[in-house]
């Protein structure tokens, strides 16, 4: 099969490996960050959208 | 604190408003062409500028670059700007931004009819437009990240971010996947060759998909979606793990379009167990936009802004869903070449980035002309319309692909192919293409009373080019003791860009390097030679008329294709294939094995009229070639560029090569006018044949 051509390149089957060894831990340590951020700041970030105009630019309801 | 006054430039946000407007009925009309056209040839008005082949492309790049494209652009400065609370960077960078995206989608309407194509599926631009996107896109990353560096809010919004991920991941795959030889001014071949081109191409296709179609959307969704419902996003923790999940994710996934093919499997596991994980992240996202309505549901009832992005996001969770499945290796045998592929890709761009556009739309214009909607219901009937034509469209066209699939893999009790007639195939699905082009058309129609719509807005209303606003200046950091590294990370525009970058660039490494490796690794087949100069000539025609729209060059390793085409495809016979001619979609047979399965004068009197041989067939007719000379002025740098791509033409042979071309050339058309056909050597059909007939034999040629 044609597979086997590319699986003769040296060590191949690295690459998948050494992606999952990076993702895993950054993934977990995204949702360690996450966790822990503060409600408040969580809240100040939600909001931005809706306080983001003033001066003439009146949102409505 | 201190209290600046500025002013939004809303007129650069009107003007990408417009310009996606304009495309978006553009696109849409070309769509309908094309799609009648695959019921009814005869709608191309036999000219050579408006066949399938050419005029697919010119869809495609109108939908993506010209009416999404824009749309991204008025999304994002107007989002920006308030996010930041700064106007935009520089005044000027905006107008070039504008002006040069417009022009590079006027050359792309002209130059793609005319014919002028890489052949590389939404990268099909020749080499001097690529060069004028990438500047533009540096200027819009200028105006950008200065935008941001001079922004009067501390932290920045998660949109924002999405925003960096598609400015610098749609670089990267531009520049990878463009690298070209210029052959003259408006010719160029690809860098990469056969596998190698393929796995470059649908690295870059996937991700196009995923950082121009997908990435700036949920950027656009986190600022607008809670805009029009008037509430915060529902969880913006999920936001996050949304974000950077998605990023690192997404761009692993690539192989998945090559199932079958003659990638290694372990590429294609990976590209398969990624697509799977992508679920979580594009979920993540979907509820997290549809949350955001929690305790609004009754607003979305009158609401057309809202209707129009509850099935927006719906979209975008059915094709983030159907997408990995189709990813599964049982599942793409079935799907891949066929219009089950047209269906996913059409909830995605009319479901998710039509609905959006058209939501963002209807709530951001009544806004810049300080009025309101000129008509609601006239937006409701659109929603009601538009959401008919998806309807139309994505169920035609998933029957249509399931069933043409079931009859190419149908045997009979003897062991032979129920239908060995490829035909037979097509003509069964023909009502189904009818229904295909009644749905477009319903969504078209939806689109033209937009325009109405907004344009009877704008005339009730007064546009503000500049919008006062007033924010306090940014002051140096102050009181952040317990601040985490990620509130950091996202204070620092570039330390970001940069991080996402990397992030991005891991996952496409591990993906380039073994395909880097890949091209030494392939073993070169003895009989594998490169084209003579007429077969070449022969295929850059065969790319003129994007043959490969509609025809395969990828026999996969199934009974029913080799049954059907003849030996399943090797890696090692596209060595010499600048660029590779896999295609994607089956709309006609198969055509690796083409060579040397029809006489030259089968070819010449089916190029002139398909029907003629095929009767029934959808197929073109291609008379031009039979009339117009071939350029072989060309020849000579055509070899020259393949010699510099390491295609091992002797030396001198560019100096001598028009002259074997014209023996070729007499021997086709000596046998031509041998069976009674007024053929011509310096024609373009004869270098057509020449390319056709050489497909796939050099294979037969070993097995004698």
């Amino acid at each position: 099969m044609l597979s086997t051509y590319l699986s003769a390149i040296d060590g191949v089957s690295a690459y998948p490996i050494f992606s999952l060894i990076i993702f895993i831990p950054f993934f977990l340590t995204v949702t360690f960050w996450v966790i822990k951020l503060d409600k408040k700041f969580l809240n100040y970030m939600g909001e931005m959208p809706l306080q983001d105009s003033n001066g003439s630019d009146e949102e409505g309801k | 604190m201190e209290v600046q006054k500025f002013q939004y430039d809303n007129r650069i946000v009107r003007d990408f408003g417009i310009a996606s407007v304009i495309f978006a009925i553009v696109g849409m009309l070309v769509g309908v062409l094309i799609a009648s056209q695959l019921f009814s040839p005869a709608v191309n008005a036999n000219l050579q500028y408006m066949t399938y082949g050419r005029i697919r492309p010119l869809h495609t790049n109108a939908i993506i670059f010209a009416f999404v494209g824009n749309a991204i652009f008025m999304g994002v400065y107007y989002s920006l700007q308030r996010l930041c609370k700064a106007r935009m960077f520089s005044d000027l960078l905006s107008r070039i931004h504008f002006w040069g995206w417009q022009l590079i989608i006027l050359s792309a309407a002209v130059s793609l009819p005319l014919g002028l194509t890489t052949s590389k599926e939404y990268a099909e631009l020749e080499w001097p437009i690529d060069i004028a996107i990438t500047l533009i896109w540096v200027v819009f990353a200028i105006n950008f990240f200065g935008t941001i560096i001079k922004r009067r809010e501390r932290h920045m919004y998660v949109a924002i971010w999405f925003y960096i991920a598609t400015i610098v991941t749609v670089a990267v795959l531009h520049i990878v996947n463009s690298l070209e030889v210029p052959v003259s001014f408006l010719k160029s071949y690809s860098m990469y060759a056969g596998v190698q081109d393929a796995l470059v191409q649908w690295w870059y296709g996937h991700n196009a998909v995923a950082f121009f179609l997908t990435t700036p959307y949920l950027g656009l969704m986190y600022y607008f979606l809670p805009k029009a419902a008037n509430r915060p996003v529902y969880s913006y923790r999920l936001s996050i793990v949304h974000f950077w999940s998605l990023i690192f994710i997404y761009i692993w996934a690539g192989p998945h379009h090559l199932l079958y093919t003659a990638l290694p499997d372990w590429a294609q596991s990976l590209g398969t167990v990624f697509s799977i994980m992508l679920i979580a992240p594009s979920w993540g996202g979907m509820i997290n936009g549809l949350l955001t309505l929690r305790g609004a549901w009754d607003k979305v009832r009158e609401e057309p802004v809202l209707k129009f992005m509850v099935v927006g996001v719906t979209a975008y969770g059915m094709a983030t869903f159907e997408g990995p499945m189709l990813s599964l290796k049982n599942v793409n045998a079935l799907a891949h070449y066929t219009d089950w592929i047209v269906s996913h890709v059409h909830v995605g761009a009319l479901g998710w980035n039509g609905f959006m556009t058209f939501g963002i739309l209807y709530w951001l214009v009544p806004k810049l002309y300080k009025t309101d909607l000129f008509s609601k219901k006239l937006a409701s009937f659109h929603f009601w319309i538009g959401t008919l034509g998806i309807v139309f469209y994505a169920s035609s066209m998933y029957v249509a692909g399931i069933v043409q699939s079931l009859m190419w893999k149908e045997f009979n009790p003897m062991g032979i192919l129920q239908y060995p007639n490829f035909l037979e195939t097509t003509l069964q699905i023909i009502p189904l293409h009818m229904i295909r082009a009644v749905g477009g058309t319903l969504y078209l129609t939806g689109a033209l009373v937009m325009v109405y719509n907004l344009v009877k807005t704008v005339k009730q209303g007064s546009f503000v080019p500049n919008e006062a606003a007033e924010a306090p200046a940014l002051t140096p950091d102050e009181h952040n003791v317990s601040e985490t590294k990620h509130r950091w990370l996202e204070k620092k525009p570039v330390q970001f860009a940069l991080f996402a970058t990397i992030a991005v660039l891991i996952g496409g490494i591990v993906e380039m390097v073994p395909t880097f490796l890949v091209k030494s690794n392939i073993p070169t087949i003895a009989s594998v030679k490169p084209y003579t100069p007429l077969e070449l000539q022969g295929r850059d025609l065969y790319i003129r008329e994007g043959c490969n729209a509609c025809h395969s060059q990828m026999i996969r390793p199934f009974r029913s294709e080799t049954e059907r085409y003849g030996e399943y495809s090797k890696a090692g016979e596209y060595v010499y294939d600048h660029p590779f001619l896999w295609g994607s979609r089956r709309t006609g047979p198969d055509l690796h094995r083409e060579g040397g399965k029809y006489p030259n004068l089968w070819h010449y009197l089916h190029m002139e009229n398909p029907r003629t041989m095929s009767p029934g067939s959808i197929m073109p007719a291609y008379s031009w070639l039979l009339t117009q000379d071939l350029d072989t002025a060309s020849t000579m740098a055509k070899i020259q560029a393949m010699q510099t791509l390491g295609v091992p033409y002797p030396k001198g042979f560019e100096l001598i090569a028009n002259e074997i071309l014209q023996q070729q050339a007499d021997s086709i058309a000596a046998d031509l006018q041998r069976n009674k056909v007024p053929a011509e050597p310096n024609k373009e059909i004869i270098a057509l044949i020449a390319y056709l007939q050489r497909l796939g034999t050099d294979i037969k040629i070993t097995g004698k």
